[in-house]
């Protein structure tokens, strides 16, 4: 699971519209992106293991949040902003609230260009907003988002290791 | 016909679609996203379009016909077929539909009825257009030639 998924970038990308979701799909993938598309928000969260993850709250559990997260390795989420019944702000804030996925960088695309809910998305922590129709010049703009997180993973595994070493002398001593 | 005068025939066809408005530099974009992986995408994507095209606008027929008319039932309809031409580049019917917006904020009926039957016309023209644009194609395609991007 580990060294096979380093080679490429997962992308979850997220659209009611069919023809758009053909669009970012083919777009991602010229750019050697690893692509699932999904047509709602709440298939985006049953996706992320989201669901899942409120369950498991509800019982004591000493499982870390980084076990769980290893399941499905998505590196970054694009969504559309208009969909019925969950917005793509909606899902950007399902996904800021939960602590095994608010490190994932999140993309909002809309249609139409409204100065309000741009600033919305981004105090909400999107890290870009593009207008559709989507662009191969926005798309180039991801990478930099998906170095960074990796970088942040990368981070993370060294601190764990690290503990583990500690807990060991400890246990020696 | 030779592939030559095809392949020329398509050429001027292209343009004459971007000229007259048609099309717009989207398609082009979408016919750059077409290589050897993916070599059917523009037609897939044009299907699409077509099938949303008419879903589209038999739920804007209807809704229009009902009494009262409910306005935010054929924007939201209009909305999404101004999103999926903007996608597609259909620049004639994307620019119907944002005049048609305007008309159900207003709660114009006449004007309404008046873009939804523009509407029709020109996803009609596209659709004759097109076709034949992909019927050149897979002429040229079948006498083992090469299909010329749009500049």
């Amino acid at each position: 699971m580990g060294l096979a998924a380093e080679s490429q970038f997962h992308v979850l990308a997220v659209d009611d519209s069919l023809i758009d979701r053909m669009l970012i799909e083919r777009l991602l993938k010229t750019s050697s992106f690893h692509v699932t598309a999904v047509d709602s928000g709440s298939k985006a969260l049953k996706f992320l293991g989201l669901v899942e993850e409120e369950q498991r709250n509800e019982e004591p559990s000493f499982v870390a949040q980084k076990t769980h997260n290893q399941d499905v390795d998505v590196n970054l989420i694009i969504t559309d902003y208009c969909m019925p019944e969950m917005t793509g702000y909606d899902l950007l804030r399902k996904i800021k609230e939960s602590k095994s996925l608010k490190d994932i960088p999140v993309v909002i695309m809309s249609s139409e260009n409204v100065p309000s809910r741009i600033n919305r998305c981004l105090e909400e922590g999107a890290e870009e907003f593009f207008l559709k129709p989507v662009q191969q010049s926005d798309v180039n703009k991801l990478r930099p988002h998906l170095l960074k997180s990796k970088v942040k993973e990368v981070g993370e595994e060294d601190q764990l290791i690290n503990l583990n070493r500690k807990d060991i002398n400890e246990i020696l001593a | 016909m030779d592939v030559l005068q095809l392949q020329r025939k398509l050429r001027e066809h292209q343009a004459a679609m971007l000229r007259e408005g048609f099309l717009d530099d989207q398609f082009s974009q979408l016919q750059k996203l077409q290589d050897e992986s993916s070599p059917d995408f523009v037609i897939e994507v044009v299907k699409m379009f077509f099938d949303d095209s008419e879903k589209l606008l038999h739920n804007m027929t209807r809704a229009l016909g009902q009494v009262p008319v409910d306005f935010k039932q054929v924007d939201a309809h209009v909305h999404q077929y101004k999103g999926s031409s903007a996608s597609v580049g259909a620049a004639r019917v994307k620019n119907v539909c944002a005049t048609f917006r305007n008309f159900c904020e207003t709660q114009n009926l006449e004007g309404c009825v008046r873009c939804l039957q523009q509407l029709q016309q020109e996803y009609s023209l596209l659709k004759n257009n097109l076709q034949y644009l992909f019927r050149l194609q897979e002429e040229i395609q079948a006498a083992g030639g090469s299909i010329p991007t749009i500049e």
